[in-house]
């Protein structure tokens, strides 16, 4: 189960995800972002609400900072998870993901 | 192959998350929000399922793959489960645990869809079947038996150093039900990544599949384990991926061909060897002119390959084995990190007997220091026993467990049972939390299974009964546990039809258990049904009522030094208390002294200590009154058969062991004092009254009394103790 719920903050568009990121929400996922995309000019995406990911999840997540990208736009992550802090951290794709969050330090 | 240690835990934590399977399943049945019930479930199959594919298990994996994916639906209300349905789910789980249990018995197979298996699954398609089938396959069933033929075990040469690998998953792994990470976490239990590289290549736009797997990993992994460990983490992955392991101090040749298997991307794969610290940038250089060379004549890669592999198999065996013996000896150190360490019980039983013994040595030793009238030495040989004191505390608490997973057996129990006989049951658990002695708990198991189902069977009523009696159709079923004064009090009660005294002495008078016209009080008709053979139930079941069964609890409860009473009530129901010491090994004692000797009472029974003068009432009756409470009691040196002079005063230590209360006329009181229970031999077990016995510092043996048997001595008034003529 995963739900996008979008609110706005002071002009700010901010999606939170809430639920399980993973292989079996990763269809809606990305179809929930390339909308939000469309619609808003500079969404941020919460992710203290996903409780779990995987690769699929974390694939839709860097899929869709492309997508941005291409489009000369950002769609900045916050407020990670522990489960993407890990997961990102296990990855080594904390800088990649390119946002600040607080991790443990890499690998070493 | 030997059945590894990681593949022991496999099996331990499946079992585990097997029982919380069991568990919230019986628990979505009653629950009115099962959300949380069915998350767990997920997670459990999940789990098995991942590690599982780690091991290869082709057979659990596709067997959980489907029961994960009907799972799944449920979770995301696609279907709903009715009873029916999870009683399949019930005993797909138990499909589960005959697989799990099976690689514990056969380390060496890898349990194999059998055709039980394949009825369950195929009993699982209505839940599978609707337009809303998930986007990925369900099963393959014709999926290969992935290979477990490791490849030849290839060490590296001198010392453990970094392993190089380089993974490209293939696009079909996560729809395959596996998971990357996995493979990684794992991988990190076997040695430290000291680099790690995500290489994702995400196509543009809508041709980025989600479900497909876009990731590469190069790896810098410093570990001690061998090539087959290292490919067996990729076993399940194996198939469609590319892996490629480069042992530490590899040639530099192996990297050069790494990076012209890459292709395109072996500019950046050279960058990440480089950064890696596998290669110099002058061999970067010169391996990516040889590629250049090399490109232009086709099949000169695999020509390359096969001499690597050549060189590899050309190193003698002997040294190989070495390296590997070397590699193997520090990967013993090697654990997974965890907040609970599993300890073999036999070790545990060991630092208990030891710690019973520097109980004893550490009294002694305080005796002989107090002995000595050195301040100092008293002080220190005081330290070191309070110190003791807390070991011995800390030592017993390890085998402590709580007996709520015991209770949460029944669960299961219940509702079979409750099927078969048609009788709806409720069962509800208080006090799972109060811990107890693991062996205890162990030894309640099948003694609380009887009284469940005997319970169950002929405590409860058919629901036309009970609709007569004006009760709840569902009959209700109690497990609970507290703690009291010293002991741990389980009862297990039923809103049945109570225990029938007719019927039950009848029975006894035709077993000739009684004489006619005898006078029996409740209690003790109740305690009659755990005589050998005794059974009233007109009706034998399957599942009790053959008469075998309530002997062999209470022989169970008075192993364990416990006591089973039980309160019937007619049309209202049944408890069965069963009162159990906290542990088996070492107790707080209180010394008493009678003539010359001395004998030990379980501190924690011991209410008070009164003179008995001032108190006696009745020297006849052996009556104490205290402050109005008039109380039984019985003087240690008439049932010991101790002669000698009477002191000037004698002293009452008022005990009590669940709801009486009573005196023990004893000539001095000694204090407080730790006792180690040593069992006594086989030639003294028949004598009443004494549980055991202890050594004290100064060397000489105490006896410890058994106070709930001295209760009922004093509390059968008008009989008199005769144990003289035994003891002595």
């Amino acid at each position: 189960m995963l739900t996008f719920e979008s609110t706005q903050q002071k002009g700010k568009v901010l999606i939170k995800l809430v639920g399980a990121l993973t292989i079996y929400t990763a269809v809606q996922a990305r179809k929930e972002f390339s909308d939000a995309l469309e619609v808003h000019a500079a969404p941020e995406v919460d992710l203290s609400g996903v409780d779990e990911i995987d690769t699929a999840g974390v694939q839709v997540l860097l899929w869709i900072k492309q997508e941005a990208a291409l489009r000369g736009r950002s769609i900045p992550f916050a407020f990670h998870s522990p489960a993407v802090v890990e997961v990102l951290d296990l990855l080594n794709l904390a800088g990649t993901l390119g946002d600040p969050i607080l991790i443990a330090p890499p690998h070493s | 192959m030997d059945m590894d240690l990681a593949k022991q835990t496999f099996i331990q934590e499946a079992l585990e998350l097997l029982a919380s399977m069991e568990s919230a399943l019986l628990a979505f049945e009653d629950q009115a929000d099962p959300g949380e019930s069915i998350n767990a479930i997920f997670r459990a199959v999940h789990t098995i399922k991942g590690s599982a594919g780690l091991f290869g298990l082709e057979g659990i994996v596709r067997f959980a793959h489907t029961l994960e994916t009907v799972l799944d639906r449920v979770r995301n209300h696609e279907v709903s489960l009715n009873r029916a349905s999870i009683s399949h789910l019930l005993e797909c789980h138990d499909h589960l645990a005959g697989m799990v249990n099976d690689l514990a018995s056969q380390p060496e197979g890898s349990p194999d869809l059998d055709p039980h298996g394949r009825q369950l699954l195929e009993g699982l398609v209505p839940l599978l079947e609707g337009k809303e089938v998930a986007a990925f396959e369900v099963v393959r069933v014709d999926a290969p038996v992935a290979e477990t033929a490791g490849a030849p075990a290839l060490g590296g040469g001198n010392g453990a150093d970094c392993w190089h690998l380089s993974i490209r998953f293939g696009r079909q792994v996560m729809q395959d039900g596996m998971d990357p990470l996995a493979c990684l976490r794992y991988l990190g239990t076997l040695g430290t990544i000291s680099h790690l590289f995500s290489l994702i290549h995400l196509p543009e736009g809508d041709a980025f599949n989600p479900e497909e797997c876009y990731l590469g990993l190069e790896i810098e992994l410093d570990t001690a384990a061998d090539r087959k460990t290292l490919e067996e983490v990729f076993e399940f992955v194996r198939e469609e991926s590319v892996i490629r392991l480069i042992p530490p101090h590899a040639k530099i040749r192996e990297y050069v061909a790494l990076i012209q298997e890459a292709g395109d991307s072996g500019d950046l794969l050279g960058d990440i060897l480089v950064k890696c610290g596998c290669i110099s940038r002058d061999d970067l250089r010169e391996a990516l002119q040889i590629q250049g060379k090399e490109l232009t004549t086709p099949g000169s890669m695999q020509r390359r390959l096969g001499e690597i592999l050549m060189d590899e198999q050309s190193v003698p065996p002997a040294v190989v084995a070495a390296a590997l013996d070397k590699q193997r000896r520090p990967a013993d150190r090697q654990g997974i990190e965890s907040k609970v360490v599993k300890v073999q019980a036999d070790k545990l039983d060991r630092l208990v007997d030891l710690v019973g013994e520097i109980v004893i040595a550490g009294a002694s030793a305080h005796v002989l220091a107090a002995a000595t009238k050195e301040p100092a030495l008293i002080e220190s040989t005081a330290i070191i026993n309070k110190l003791v004191e807390e070991i011995r505390d800390n030592a017993l608490s390890l085998r402590m467990v709580q007996i709520g997973e015991t209770f949460n057996r029944f669960r299961r129990v219940v509702r079979d049972v409750s099927r078969e006989t048609g009788k709806a049951i409720e069962l509800e658990i208080r006090g799972g939390d109060t811990e107890l002695d693991k062996s205890i708990v162990e030894k309640l198991s099948d003694p609380l299974m009887h009284i469940v189902r005997n319970a169950i069977d002929h405590g409860i009523e058919p629901v036309e009964v009970r609709r007569a009696r004006g009760k709840v159709d569902t009959g209700s079923l109690t497990l609970a546990a507290t703690h009291e004064a010293g002991s741990i009090v389980i009862e297990v009660s039923d809103d049945g039809g109570g225990l029938n005294r007719e019927r039950i002495l009848a029975k006894a008078k035709e077993k000739g258990l009684i004489r006619e016209g005898e006078v029996l009080s409740d209690q003790e008709v109740w305690q009659l049904i755990f005589e050998p053979g005794f059974s009233t139930a007109a009706a034998v079941t399957d599942i009790s009522g053959r008469g075998v069964g309530m002997d062999v609890v209470r022989r169970n409860i008075d192993d364990l030094r416990g006591s089973i009473e039980i309160e019937s009530y007619e049309s209202a129901g049944t408890t069965f208390r069963i009162r159990l010491p906290l542990t088996l090994a070492i107790i707080d004692g209180f010394r008493v002294g009678v003539g010359a000797g001395s004998y030990v009472l379980p501190l924690e029974l011991v209410q008070e200590c009164v003179d008995l003068g001032p108190f006696l009432e009745s020297a006849e009756n052996h009556l104490v009154n205290l402050r109005g409470e008039v109380l039984p009691f019985i003087r240690l040196r008439e049932i010991f058969g101790v002669h000698g002079a009477l002191p000037p005063r004698e002293q009452v230590v008022v005990v009590r062991y669940g709801e009486t209360r009573a005196g023990i006329v004893v000539d001095r009181l000694l204090g407080e004092f730790q006792t180690v229970i040593k069992p006594l031999g086989e030639l003294f077990r028949q004598i009443r009254g004494i549980g055991g016995s202890t050594i004290l510092g100064s060397g000489e043996v105490a006896l410890i009394l058994d106070v709930p048997q001295l209760i009922q001595l004093v509390a059968t008034a008008n009989r008199r103790p005769t144990l003289s003529s035994t003891v002595n």
